[in-house]
């Protein structure tokens, strides 16, 4: 806040009585005792007691310690409370707002807990941060330049908030504006930075003292963590970070003890009544979305599948249910049905109705697909946070039972519920069901294959071919695809045998583009961390052109991640719009030189991605055209992997 | 849907008279293959006419392609998940080039001898 502070002298009485957590950080170990400390929050009270390193401290300073702003660092105080909360990563793009804390993280806090992770762009922190938690079930914190670098990074905080992931922005801005110095930092100045991201951000604040900066930050990190988790944002005033602490009225400062909020689970009436008309079900189908967390929630739906025998269509912005499940299905299940659940759908209107982008008109046409009289239900806790603005939402289905809850929290109940709903003599009928669904599911599987087998020879390769010579060479590895930007027509989750939470982590869920390989990198990062997991992204071209920088920092922190490129060398989902569109008003599309309508092609002159990954430190080959040298080179690949490096396969591809 | 059979009916009725069966056989798959990267129909189709479950709603184009008389009266009318080509901007003579090349595609291999597909 008060730049005018920060040239005060030292007053060492006051000094000595003001601090009560952060001390006077007699050495980078202080910070790490306090972290130990409060790293186990159950056990905490609600304000730390001084360690003994900082009664030491308060109670007897070395001369060495008084510096030149005349006492201890508020951004050392910001580090302490920062370390109560046990984040492992910085993913940061370096800038002056923030050069006070930045100072403290690395030389006061020893860069541990949080290490700082050096990112070239601040839409590739945030991609991090999301694609680490989907691994690591904990958020990640970035720290940007309140203006300029929180609007690079607002792209990935908005696919952060449509696919309900934690990240913990904090934004340098020079509030003080008599005393901001002038030039550059004013313009990287605002009354309010918070705005920019306010829409889809769950909180924000402003602290205006350390007092209040630690109360803001154990709220927002407690916020974020609390479902429909979500990303949220703290301003953090460059004057309040390098103004020594002080106290006010004599209060020392203290940090609030993070204590997890249990998520909200469904008004059991509401539960029991959904069990009831499950259980009297003829054709129960459950469709699901981001409904399970974890291995946790996995386990849970099967459970509930298996009491029903119910059919259940995985929407995939998570790995909820095993592929290999005999109750796996595809989205046309609903069809069919007469009572459909959905847990934690992003669109539930989508799962029961179709949108043809190709009415008389060139307007779409709308057709419901589930017969007359279909019951729904709804678990999701989304509906406890929605906002206005942005349209995350989708569009309104009516249902006939509807908890604003959260689903994995509200399964095990369910379970039970089900369980005791289910009269004995529709016992038989519903074992009867699990067995037409493996049948079904056996024809359904020889179908896939045989689909996958046309054009498998091809030139550009096909993309069952390219997802089906990089699972061989994976296949034997404790897997993870950790994100599928660009569109390989759901190949990997119709022929790989995804049963773990790990082995899928959706898309990025706002579909911005630029998520995929920083993403990628972070939850190979979580991957690493977890015991050498395997870390595979499949990558489209025109996604990678947006955050290419990433690359870098792979290579920069070793982090081990195989990336095999779908390049089909176009932004194809628009090149099929502007060729649609074309033909509706009976006119050619106009190429250009090049294979789609002028604007969307990704060609004439060829990017080298292989190239383009080399120079970053990535070993990588390609672009590979022909398909019998695919396995090889992703062969190679795997095993420089293995090694704890990135690598990377160009390989030029069928459109979809 | 009435509607469309309608129109998919008319239209045939219009390629019987165009495409003689001369016409069909002068067809070139060489200038098929050219002609079906240039109007955009690989986008959607993949460039062997493949198909993908979403860009084509899972439709194979080849092998075994519609017979030339579907395949042109779809082309012409269809009003659904594919946008319709009228003959201005797609001449019936381009379209049965497409047609030959679609037909020259070998037939799939079997999955089963495919290794990859059999892990
Ligand atoms: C923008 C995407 C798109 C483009 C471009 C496109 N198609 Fe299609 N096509 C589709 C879709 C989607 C279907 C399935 C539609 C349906 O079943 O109603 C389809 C179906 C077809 C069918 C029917 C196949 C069957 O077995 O029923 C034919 C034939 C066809 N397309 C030919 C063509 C040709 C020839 C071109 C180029 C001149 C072309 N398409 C361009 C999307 C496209």
């Amino acid at each position: 806040m008060a730049r005018k502070d920060s040239g005060s002298k030292v007053d060492r009485r006051k000094f000595l009585t003001g601090v009560a957590v952060a001390g006077a950080a007699t050495a980078a170990s202080t910070a790490a005792n306090a972290t130990t400390a409060a790293t186990a929050p159950a056990r905490l009270p609600s304000a730390l007691p001084p360690t003994a390193q900082t009664i030491a401290a308060e109670t007897n300073v070395p001369q060495a310690e008084m510096n030149r702003i005349g006492g201890v660092a508020g951004s050392d105080f910001m580090v302490d409370v920062i370390k109560t909360l046990d984040i492992k990563y910085l993913p940061s793009n370096c800038a002056s707002s923030f050069r006070a804390i930045h100072e403290s993280l690395i030389n006061y806090g020893g860069n541990t807990k949080p290490e700082f992770l050096t990112v070239t762009h601040e839409e590739s922190a945030i991609a991090m941060a999301h694609g680490y938690f989907k691994i690591a079930g904990k958020p990640l914190l970035s720290l940007c330049h309140g203006t300029v670098g929180l609007q690079h990074a607002a792209m990935a905080m908005y696919n952060a908030w449509c696919d309900r992931v934690p990240v913990i922005m904090m934004g340098g801005n020079d509030l003080d504006a008599a005393n901001r110095p002038p030039g550059v930092p004013t313009y990287h100045s605002a009354q309010d930075i918070n705005a920019l991201v306010r829409d889809f951000t769950k909180w924000d604040d402003t602290p205006v003292s350390l007092q209040h900066f630690a109360q803001s930050v154990v709220r927002a990190y407690k916020i974020s963590m609390t479902p429909p988790y979500g990303p949220v944002m703290i301003s953090l005033d460059a004057g309040l970070q390098q103004e020594p602490v002080k106290h006010r009225n004599g209060e020392k400062l203290s940090i609030p003890k993070y204590t997890p909020t249990s998520p909200p689970q469904g008004e059991m009436g509401a539960v029991r009544e959904a069990a009831k008309m499950l259980a009297s079900a003829e054709r129960p189908v459950i469709v699901v979305d981001r409904a399970a967390r974890g291995e946790n929630g996995v386990r849970l739906l099967v459970q509930l599948a298996e009491a029903l025998q119910a059919r259940v269509v995985d929407r995939g912005a998570r790995m909820n249910f095993p592929k290999t499940h005999h109750l796996s299905a595809g989205p046309a299940a609903v069809n069919n049905a007469d009572v459909v659940l959905g847990l934690e759908v992003g669109d539930f209107w989508a799962v029961m109705n179709s949108y043809i982008d190709n009415g008389d008109h060139g307007i779409g046409v709308n057709e419901t697909k589930i017969k007359p009289g279909t019951k729904l239900i709804t678990i999701s806790s989304v509906e406890l946070n929605t906002k206005a603005n942005y349209q995350d939402f989708q569009r309104f289905q009516p249902v006939d039972i509807s908890m604003a809850a959260d689903a994995e929290a509200t399964l095990p109940s369910l379970i039970e519920a089900v369980k005791a709903a289910i009269p004995n003599d529709r016992k038989a009928a519903i074992e009867k069901r699990g067995e037409a669904a493996k049948r079904a599911r056996g024809e359904a599987r020889a179908r896939i294959l045989q689909e996958a087998a046309i054009a498998w020879d091809a030139t550009p390769i096909s993309t069952a071919r390219l997802v089906m010579e990089t699972w061989a060479q994976i296949k034997d590895q404790d897997w993870s695809l950790v994100a599928q930007s660009g569109n390989v027509s759901g190949w990997p989750s119709r022929l790989w045998p995804m049963e773990k939470h790990y082995h899928w982590l959706g898309q990025s869920g706002g579909y911005g583009l630029g998520y995929g390989m920083p993403a990628a990198i972070g939850a190979a990062l979580a991957n690493r961390d977890i015991g050498g997991r395997f870390s595979v992204n499949i990558q489209g071209d025109g996604d990678l052109m947006y955050t290419s920088g990433a690359m870098w920092t792979a290579a920069k922190h070793k982090i081990p991640l195989l990336t095999v490129m779908h390049n089909n060398r176009g932004y194809h989902q628009e090149l099929m719009h502007v060729q649609r569109l074309s033909s509706f008003r009976n006119r050619v599309a106009s190429l250009g030189n090049d294979m789609g309508p002028i604007g969307t092609s990704i060609m004439n002159p060829d990017i080298d991605y292989a190239k383009l990954a080399e120079s970053m430190g990535w070993w990588a080959k390609g672009p590979i055209k022909d398909p019998a040298q695919l396995g090889p080179a992703i062969k190679e690949a795997v095993a420089v992997v293995k090694s704890g490096q990135p690598a990377l396969v160009d390989v030029w591809t069928q459109p979809r | 849907m009435i509607q469309r059979m309608f129109r998919v009916a008319l239209a045939a009725l219009a390629v019987s008279v165009v495409l003689g069966h001369g016409a069909a056989l002068a067809a070139s798959a060489e200038k098929g293959k050219a002609a079906f990267m240039k109007y955009g129909c690989w986008q959607c189709h993949g460039t062997q006419g493949q198909g993908s479950a979403i860009t084509s709603q899972g439709k194979v184009l080849a092998p075994d392609p519609l017979p030339i008389e579907g395949f042109v009266a779809f082309v012409r009318s269809t009003n659904r998940g594919m946008p319709p080509y009228s003959e201005k901007i797609l001449p019936n003579e381009d379209l049965a080039d497409m047609h030959a090349y679609l037909a020259s595609i070998p037939k799939t291999k079997d999955y089963k001898t495919i290794p990859l597909l059999n892990q």
